[in-house]
């Protein structure tokens, strides 16, 4: 029985009066694909910074490949193998889209502090980075500022700088975002193509997308897990559908 | 099937115009080998001074300009390791220590500690704050250097003669003096350059757009300005042994946050984030006052407002200007 | 070491701090409500000085001088505020930091071609001059009790008017929700202006009641610049309670410092080190704590908002 890739137990987080994190206890095995989906404020993002480490959790703690994170800031925990990506559009625009995620790869391939030689000529990692760029359909757009890219192509850049550095964990928030339905289905058959190798916890909307994908659900409401379980599981579940599936599916 | 090789990543360091990253330095550093012959041949060998204080304050405007323009990192106290490395010089001179070998070290050493501990300090604070606090320092440095009554408090400290290299006089010439500091700016230069292009210096310049998303990459992006917080202070530092051999002089002033402020007006008036911009802007600046000074003593009256309409009116400095008047001529 | 001379100095400190509110106060407002750093500030406070004296030639009386220094700051604040910073909302720090240079460089060097660089004086009026018996041996001016005194009320009026009027209201929403005050249908361009000249003001006040203790001289307005901008920063940025409590805790550590630092490293160290020593760490005293504070506590002790 190998330990989870992630545990969360206990996870609470209130921002003055309002509860955002209500007692969250879940687990994702690796290679699990889980998503999380709920109303929105149901305090989705919130959960995600808390794992990923840009907010602190009042209580509860978070264990990542068996290792208490809790007390870790976020960039160490991202040299553990978690990565994740954003739901407004974080790629650096000043780059290329080859150089996203060669900045990506070196974050965890040695020392940054190197004040030698031209990091954007580094052929290891320009290789990483190309390797993750045409998994994620973007090869032919390597050398284009990503501040040019269609924002689909943004997108599917961030889940390449997730990807490139093979992470225990990957935390994806709502991904498709804004995307038009030709790039949806394009970003729903890259994560197929990824399932499995690596442990996956998907923060979405897009039912069509959660139902494609996840090996399992868990329901977000007013910060707290109303449901979790297999996709039919969580379909059939009459308080779910009640409080959210209710309206979301047509 | 994926070519590893024919994916050149282009880095954000190039403009739009690569060679002019290679062109204008090279034209620069050709123009300020060249003046000391020819202002010796025409009778005008006060350029030699006045072109190895622009040099001396390039130095320091390339360092400043690492932090501005690449790190994003808005200081507002960088005279203050000017002045350190000055009074390294002046006060070691006091105590009759004149040579090089350990005048330079201290200013380096100096000016990297007092870097190294205020940015500590700074660093963990952003934005206003952190322009407040850089200029509170660099100030703290003004006050107490003024307060230091057996080294010249107010008035300064003469020193009797410029440093000598493991004995030798060798700065004393004004020719000598100009092509160690050329030597020194180059050296600044291509330092400065180097770190932009390393890995360090992707982390920064990712860091300056988008300092969450560098963290949750793996970056603890405090230490990395840190360093670049203390190379820049040495750097500076050296300028301040070159300014004190300069002039044979220290005094409080050169800490003064009236100094920052021209140093960072020297970054962009040049441009920003190119590096030789620096040495532009501060040669743009050093010259005109040189030059307005000798028109009239109230020169701030005119500079102070053209300052402002820069500002306000045009962005990217005079590299800026100039590249966007060739870009409109070309018809882009 | 006498405790007379220890109450003194306590009052000098509170003098001081007080003076530095008036400044701060103006600085921290603009910055809170409009988001724009004031490096200028110290010339509007210099100015007002400058304008009390010159006014004071003309009319031979203090009230009449400080009254129209006053007018006079308030309208070149709505004037500064309309031809330049109100270009430069929204724009970089930077920007702000460059732009207000310029104005200092200009401002300090126009005084000196108007007024010439000799420091001016400006007498205090015949009635305050003089000195008053606070207790058995403490004899202290009374003008830096009017000081002391006039700066409490304007704190207290600041308070009052922030906390309790309709347009206090608005300064304090404009500074955190400007778009949606503005969609409220309230002229945010009015309200950043009168918040402006108000600051002006406040400053330019400072300076025409120091203006007879010290010297009025082109750049006067710099050095207590650096001061206001530490009280800013450890009292939080955009919060006038942080920038009172502060001020008065730098005014005294400042000037206490400044008056018991060779006194007290005597207690560790020979007479003559610590007369070296001693006035050069009495002028990072400020600073250190300024260091301290903000390792603790990066946005200051009470900051308005999340910045």
């Amino acid at each position: 029985m190998t330990e989870p890739a992630l545990a969360l137990n206990g996870l609470c987080k209130h921002f003055g009066g309002l509860v955002v994190t209500d007692n969250v206890t879940m687990a994702i095995s690796p290679g699990e694909l889980h998503a999380v989906i709920g109303p929105n404020g149901a305090g989705k993002t919130t959960l995600i910074n808390q794992v990923s480490g840009l907010v602190t959790p009042d209580a509860g703690s978070i264990i990542l490949a068996g290792r208490d994170v809790t007390d870790l800031p976020a960039h160490a925990r991202a040299r553990l193998g978690l990565a994740r990506s954003f739901q407004i559009t974080s790629v650096l625009t000043g780059f290329s889209a080859l150089e996203n995620v060669a900045l990506a790869a070196q974050a965890r391939a040695g020392s940054s502090f190197r004040f030698l030689g031209n990091a954007a000529a580094e052929p290891m990692l320009n290789a990483a980075a190309l390797a993750a760029l045409d998994e994620v359909g973007l090869a032919d757009r390597a050398t284009v500022a990503a501040g040019h890219l269609a924002h689909g192509e943004k997108r599917a850049l961030e889940l390449a700088m997730a990807i490139v550095s093979e992470p225990r964990l990957l935390l994806l928030d709502e991904p498709m975002a804004g995307t038009g339905h030709e790039e949806t289905e394009r970003l729903i058959a890259v994560l197929h193509r990824l399932k499995g190798r690596f442990a996956i916890m998907l923060v979405e909307h897009d039912m069509t997308a959660v139902f494609a994908l996840a090996d399992r659900i868990s329901v977000l409401i007013y910060g707290r897990i109303l449901a979790s379980g297999t996709p039919d599981a969580v379909r059939a579940d009459p308080q779910v559908v009640a409080a959210y599936l209710g309206d979301e599916m047509e | 099937m994926v070519r590893a090789t024919a994916a050149v990543a282009t880095p954000s360091t190039q403009s739009r115009h690569p060679r002019a990253g290679v062109v204008v330095p090279a034209i620069i550093f050709g123009l300020l080998a060249l003046l000391p012959p020819a202002a010796l041949a025409t009778a005008h060998g006060y350029l030699l001074d006045l072109f190895t204080r622009v040099m001396i304050f390039s130095i320091a405007a390339c360092a400043l300009d690492l932090l501005l323009g690449y790190a994003a990192l808005v200081t507002f106290g960088q005279a203050a390791f000017i002045g350190l490395g000055a009074y390294a010089v002046g006060i070691l001179a006091s105590h009759g220590i004149g040579d090089a070998l350990i005048a330079l070290p201290a200013a380096l050493a100096v000016a990297a500690l007092f870097a190294l501990v205020t940015g500590i300090v700074c660093l963990r604070t952003k934005g206003v704050y952190f322009i407040m606090i850089t200029l509170a320092f660099g100030q703290m440095t003004f006050f107490t250097a003024s307060a230091l009554a057996p080294y010249g408090g107010d008035d300064g400290l003469t020193i009797a003669s410029r440093s000598t290299i493991a004995g030798m006089p060798l700065l004393d010439s004004p020719l000598s003096f100009y092509y160690v500091a050329l030597a020194c700016l180059l050296g600044a230069f291509l330092l400065c350059r180097m770190l932009v292009v390393s890995r360090f210096g992707r982390v920064l310049r990712g860091a300056k757009e988008n300092p969450v998303r560098m963290t949750t990459l793996g970056f603890e992006v405090y230490r990395f300005q840190l360093v670049a917080y203390v190379i820049a202070g040495m750097i500076s530092g050296l300028a301040g042994f070159l300014l004190a051999n300069a002039t044979e002089f220290v005094s409080p002033a050169y800490m003064s946050w009236q100094r920052s402020g021209e140093l960072i007006i020297m970054v962009l008036l040049g441009g920003m984030g190119t590096l030789y911009g620096a040495i532009i802007g501060a040669a743009a600046y050093l010259l005109t006052e040189e030059w307005l000074s000798g028109v009239t003593e109230h020169w701030r009256v005119i500079f102070g407002p053209a300052l402002v309409l820069i500002v306000v009116l045009a962005r990217g400095g005079l590299i800026g200007a100039v590249a966007e008047v060739a870009r409109r001529w070309r018809g882009d | 070491m006498s405790t007379t001379f220890l109450l003194v100095q306590t009052l000098n400190g509170l003098q001081l701090g007080v003076l530095l509110f008036l400044i701060a106060a103006g600085l921290t407002l603009v910055f809170g409500v409009m988001d724009f750093i004031n490096l200028a500030h110290g010339v509007q406070y210099m100015l007002g000085a400058y304008f009390a004296v010159a006014f004071y030639s003309v009319t031979g009386n203090f009230l009449a001088a400080l009254l129209l220094a006053l007018a006079a700051a308030l309208v070149f604040g709505i004037v500064l505020e309309f031809l330049i910073f109100r270009h430069l909302y929204g724009r970089d720090h930077l920007d702000h930091v460059i732009a207000t240079f310029g104005i200092i460089l200009f401002l300090n060097s126009a005084v000196k071609i108007v007024w010439g660089a000799a420091p001016l004086s400006l007498p205090i009026p015949e009635a305050l001059s003089g000195s008053i018996l606070l207790m058995d041996g403490l004899l202290y001016p009374v003008w830096r009790l009017v000081i002391i005194g006039s700066g409490l009320a304007v704190a207290a009026l600041l308070y009052v008017f922030v906390n309790y009027t309709r347009i206090g209201m608005l300064v304090r929403a404009g500074s955190t929700h400007a778009p949606i005050v503005a969609a409220l249908g309230v002229n945010i361009s009015r309200l950043f202006t009168i918040v402006f000249g108000f600051g002006a003001m406040l400053a330019g006040f400072a300076g025409v009641m120091i203006a007879p203790i010290l010297s009025v001289e082109p750049g006067m307005g710099d050095t207590i610049l650096i001061l206001a901008f530490v009280v800013i920063v450890i009292g939080g940025v955009g919060s006038i309670r942080g920038a009172f409590i502060a001020a008065l805790l730098i005014g005294l550590v400042d000037t206490l410092g400044r008056s018991f630092a060779v006194d007290i490293l005597r207690l560790v160290m020979a007479p003559s080190p610590a007369r070296t020593v001693g006035p050069a760490i009495a002028s990072m005293l400020i600073y250190l704590l300024m260091a301290v504070v903000l390792y603790l506590r990066p946005t200051g002790l009470f900051p308005a908002r999340g910045r």
